[in-house]
């Protein structure tokens, strides 16, 4: 196995665009693994560790650019309130020793459908941010996962940055593990509120071949928001409507019996997730609603 | 010696005083705890070589070739060795009955079965030959449970069997049965008032040792080798692996290297041959190291069991009866299952008085993982389904659970169903009511911290999964029974050598046992024994080798009776040679000499009147005291193979919990709370490490209660969760608070009173944890470990 340094952004490009075949490595959270159980020896490893550009992030007006190797640690600490659905999923990322060294490109780049950090990209909508030597493209999210452990890039492509909107309203996150930390996903779930164009967004982990969206609950939940003017009102959620959004978003999976759980307490527990996250989102949101009128 | 990096020195100064009774630390606590501790894979040495071994794929094969030519060809490979390069006629080990192969005959009898081993340059090397090795595999039907293994027709595991049990088990595919039959169990039956039955499963549990297998062996000049190597029993390996390498047990030499946990998963052997034959075939050093997922395969489990009980009770709360059968599957090869066996069913009752029994064990022989000791040993499965059955019953009756046990407990005196008396005191009703008289936890404590529940206090944890939604508390109670020591007739001892001498003008003592120091503490606690019975204040502890008699293993309960026994009994022993060059010496000093009972008291002979008569430098000056003792527990005796009756046990450990849960009943997730523990340990030899040990073993059995299983396919007989991702152990935020309650009633028979308590904690821990999530769901909950689907009815 070859290991390759590359200096800058550009020397990377220039080796992956050589090494099509090369695995690019940051944190290694599952790079590493994968080569421990021997399950992948690839002729190179891509070492991204010395581009200093891929672990900074930029709050900007509307969005935040999320350098592909911010370790969780940092999102958690640092950026709570621009996006708090990721935060809320990189508290859920392993171990503090990991979280220090593993980012969202890793989660990108593998695609797996267990990755922690895809139900809350997806819930708050957002781009990913690839380039080659041929040029850069930006992947919106929704179309990023196209298959088991595979994502919409090139061979020669290499993830950059993703950029996510700043969050217009609550977002929460909720994941069963069976052990109260350090556990891979049975099952994960991500919601958004996004007052400024009344919607909402969904992302379910580890439910499905590939991290998915909860479209028709998405649906059903912003025309019964917005049909009841609830998102003016700032009124309870009645629980007729928290049902119906709790069994569309179990609906929206598809999952499989494994050694982490039933394809059946998956489905279950998605439902559960999405009413409770809908609960607090939205007492959230009805918490800022009030307090913004007072003032 | 080229090895450069060897056991700890463990050279451990005390103040006076820091005899038995204190906390003292351990000697090796900041260095493991900083990273710097050598653990046994951590060893290197000059040219040395690195050992890979190559494991079935698959369960239950014929093997119709192997071409290692390819492996042998690559570049940097020093040796590839099958079953045809092993040197002499034997050819198979194993610890009761040598039913296993070195390396695989004919055909593979489980997944992960040692099939070929390759010695190279590098670790890397060593094992992409042996992903060339080229084995023809022709697959057989498995067996993976009862039903298929004693079903008309199924195939034999083991077709030939000449052990000393083959003759009396029903089915060749069953290792060993053990009935055990006191009273009419039929006839008191009649006198029930309620009868309650009820079937259990409980789950493949995995030590989870951190410090995976690994090993060093040197070949010598004399022809023999030097095995550097983590283990729980020096002697019983070296016993196992000579006669393999066709040399005299002299010419193997054993230290123990450091060990990263054992519980039982360490009393077989694993790399050890396999690093010797590749080292004395090279003529170069060796190293093996497993890495996590081979050590899934490389060491055996717990026993999953199946448990069928009943029990009937009369109105009045009293026991009647007992009958069950519980059906414990070995797997491929019979390690420790006989003795297993032999606790499963002796033990079965739990401390509880019942006169009429009817209980069945036995030990399957089948395609799945070999399964063989763990902490708890037998007596943990028992525990799961009596406790569970005990909850049914008082439910049935309306009487509390706690006083239902109380009512039935065992005490000083009682026969068990073996019909041998409880020679010590048994005090069940007492920790039952200790632990039920503990304040409880504060309800709903996620909301203590503020405004915000705090996730780590709700089952899910960190994983935000409820801020309080469907969360329901429940409490339940256990109480477990473990044997302490080999039993059965086990020729059970242990050596120690001490030497008392003068250094740099101070008495210090050196204690050198072949003890296993796998992270019990018995470093410590010999050299507080030698401070007690010497009374000097260094000693030096040295390394655990074979160049000193049997210390035996360092499993059931048993080093600190055992062993530490030994270390007292030496220490005696050396007192009154001591005492008799000091008579000779200085005799004519002072009458005190020949008339008082003379004590060493901080480095002097000393009156038990407290005058001192000598300092021990000068007693000692001009040479030096040095003995090697054998040291025994009473004997015990073989249980009858019709009527299970005989006085098989040493002595019995008594741990009771309180469980306290959190769950979450519409995801069925839990989280523990608090697990209070009262146990009984006759004398804490080091408090420090009692508690310490308690908390592991209730950590354990936690474990075992909400989460670890290892997963095997019923119908392939393959492992599905090898490794960490997937095998799931407690992390911090699983472990609840555990509160523990030490009491102390002295055992006479036990040296300073003491008992053995590793495992006891582990018993009751999983079937408190169980009652505690039955009594906040209402569910049966018959098996271990509770998965969210099993609470959630997915």
């Amino acid at each position: 196995m070859d290991f390759l340094r590359p200096a800058s952004w550009e020397e990377a490009l220039a080796a992956k665009a050589e090494h099509p075949t090369a695995v690019p490595i940051a944190g290694g959270t599952d790079v590493m693994v994968e080569i421990n159980f021997d399950h992948r020896r690839p002729a190179y490893l891509l070492d991204l560790n010395r581009i200093g550009d891929l672990s900074e992030w930029e709050v900007g007006e509307k969005t935040v650019r999320l350098g592909a190797s911010v370790p969780y640690t940092l999102i958690m600490e640092n950026l709570r309130t621009e996006l708090p659905g990721l935060a809320l999923a990189s508290h859920t990322v392993a171990s503090p020793q990991i979280r220090n060294r593993g980012g969202v490109g890793g989660n990108l780049g593998t695609a797996s459908p267990a990755g922690d950090a895809h139900p809350a990209l997806l819930a708050s909508g957002g781009e990913v941010e690839v380039e080659s030597v041929r040029g850069r493209r930006m992947i919106p999210i929704d179309a990023f996962y196209v298959g088991v452990k595979r994502n919409a890039m090139e061979q020669d492509e290499l993830i950059r940055s993703v950029h996510l909107p700043k969050a217009d309203g609550p977002q929460q996150f909720s994941k069963v593990g069976t052990r109260n930390a350090m556990v891979i996903a049975v099952c994960a779930f991500g919601l958004a509120l996004h007052p400024e164009t009344r919607t909402v967004r969904t992302g379910i982990g580890s439910a499905a071949p590939t991290p998915v969206r909860a479209r028709a609950a998405e649906d059903f939940l912003a025309a019964a928001l917005d049909e009841g003017g609830f998102w003016e009102s700032g009124k309870t959620v009645p629980p007729s409507v928290a049902k119906q959004f709790a069994q569309l978003a179990s609906g929206a999976c598809n999952p499989i019996d494994d050694v982490r759980g039933s394809a059946k307490y998956r489905r279950h527990a998605v439902g559960i997730m999405a009413r409770r996250t809908l609960g607090w989102t939205w007492e959230s949101y009805r918490g800022q609603e009030r307090s913004a009128s007072c003032a | 010696m080229g090895v450069t990096r060897t056991p700890t020195d463990l050279t451990q100064g005390g103040r006076t005083g820091a005899g038995i009774g204190a906390s003292t630390l351990r000697p090796d606590g900041t260095l493991k705890v900083t990273g710097e501790f050598a653990y046994s894979s951590d060893m290197w040495h000059e040219d040395m070589l690195w050992g890979f071994t190559l494991r079935s794929t698959t369960a239950h094969a014929e093997i119709r070739s192997i071409d290692t030519s390819e492996a042998l060809a690559t570049s940097g490979v020093y040796a590839v060795l099958t079953y045809d390069d092993l040197p002499t006629d034997v050819k198979n080990y194993g610890l009761e009955i040598q039913d296993t192969p070195v390396l695989a005959h004919g055909k593979v009898r489980h997944h992960g079965e040692p099939v070929a081993i390759v010695a190279a340059d590098h670790p890397e090397t060593a094992r992409r030959a042996a992903a060339k090795i080229k084995i023809d595999y022709a697959e057989l039907p498995v067996v993976t449970d009862e039903a298929s293994a004693t079903a008309e027709g199924a195939p034999l595991v083991h077709e030939m069997r000449d052990d000393h049990h083959a003759g009396h088990v029903p089915h060749p595919n069953i290792v060993h049965r053990q009935p055990i039959v006191r009273g009419n169990a039929d006839e008191a039956a009649k006198r029930a008032d309620v009868i309650v039955s009820g079937e259990y499963v409980f789950g493949m549990q995995d030590q989870a040792f951190l410090g995976p297998e690994s090993g060093l062996a040197v070949p010598a000049d004399d022809g023999g080798v030097d095995l550097y190597v983590a283990t729980q029993w020096l002697h019983s390996d070296l016993r196992q692996i000579a006669p393999v390498l066709g040399l005299p047990e002299d010419k193997v030499r054993m230290t123990l290297s450091g060990v990263g946990g054992a519980f039982g998963g360490r009393e077989d052997l694993s790399m050890q041959i396999h690093a010797c034959l590749l080292a004395l075939r090279t003529g170069k050093p060796v190293k093996i190291v497993y890495n996590r997922f081979e050590s899934f395969f490389g060491h055996v489990h717990r026993h999953p069991a199946k448990l069928w009980y009943e029990h009937g009770a009369t109105r009045d709360g009293k026991l009647t009866h007992l009958k069950c059968r519980i059906v414990l599957d070995g797997g491929a090869y019979a390690s420790a299952s006989p003795a297993v066996v032999g606790n499963a069913s002796s033990l079965a009752v739990g401390p509880y008085v019942v006169d009429d029994v009817d209980i069945e064990a036995i030990a399957l022989y089948s395609n799945n993982p070999p399964c063989g000791a763990m902490r708890g040993f037998g007596a943990v499965q028992a525990c799961f389904a009596y406790e569970a059955q005990m909850d049914k019953v008082a439910k049935e009756l309306g009487l509390d659970p706690v006083e239902f046990r109380q009512l039935n407990a065992m005490e000083e005196g009682t026969i068990m169903p073996t019909g041998q008396p409880v020679e010590s005191p048994a005090p069940v009703a007492e920790l039952l009511r200790r632990i039920k008289a503990m304040p409880l936890p504060p309800e709903q404590q996620w909301l203590a911290a503020g405004e915000r529940a705090d996730v780590r206090a709700l089952p899910g944890g960190l994983s935000n999964t409820t801020h309080g939604e469907g969360v329901v508390r429940g409490v339940g109670y256990a109480v477990g029974i473990k044997n302490v020591g080999f039993s059965e007739g086990f020729d059970d001892y242990s050596t120690a050598r001490v030497r008392m001498e003068v250094v740099g003008g101070e008495p210090v003592a050196t204690v050198h046992t072949a003890m296993a120091e796998v992270g019990q503490g018995g470093v410590t606690v010999h050299a507080q024994i030698a401070r007690t019975e010497l009374g000097v204040q260094q000693v030096t502890i040295q390394p655990a080798d074979t160049r000193v008699g049997s210390a035996g293993s360092t499993s059931a309960s048993r080093q600190t009776y055992m062993t530490g026994g030994a270390v007292k009994n030496t220490c005696e022993a050396v007192r009154e040679k001591v005492l008799e060059i000091g008579r000779g010496k200085f005799g004519t000093y002072h009458p005190a000499w020949a008339t008082a009972e003379l004590l060493l008291e901080n480095g002097k002979v000393v009156t038990d009147g407290g005058e001192v008569l000598a300092d021990l430098a000068d007693v000692l000056e001009g040479g030096a005291v040095d003995l090697e003792l054998e040291f025994r527990h009473k004997p015990t005796e073989a249980f009858d193979l019709r009527t299970g009756q005989g006085n098989g046990h040493v002595q019995y450990s008594f741990a009771a919990h309180r469980a306290v849960v959190e769950v979450d009943t519409e995801l069925g997730l839990v989280k523990v709370v608090e697990l209070a523990v009262a146990q009984d340990v006759g004398k804490a030899l080091n408090p420090l490490s009692v508690v310490g040990q308690i908390q592991g073993g209730t950590t354990q059995g936690l474990g075992v209660a909400v989460m670890e299983e290892i997963i095997v396919d019923p119908k392939t007989a393959k492992v599905r969760n090898p490794s960490f991702t997937d095998y799931l152990i407690p992390t911090i935020l699983d472990t609840p608070t555990i509160p523990v309650d030490v009491l102390e009633l002295a055992d006479e028979a036990a040296p300073y009173g003491l008992r053995g308590i590793g495992e006891a904690p582990t018993l009751s821990s999983t079937p408190a944890v169980l009652a505690a999530i039955r009594n906040a769901t209402g569910l049966e909950l018959n098996k271990t470990p509770v998965r969210p689907e099993h609470l959630t009815g997915t």
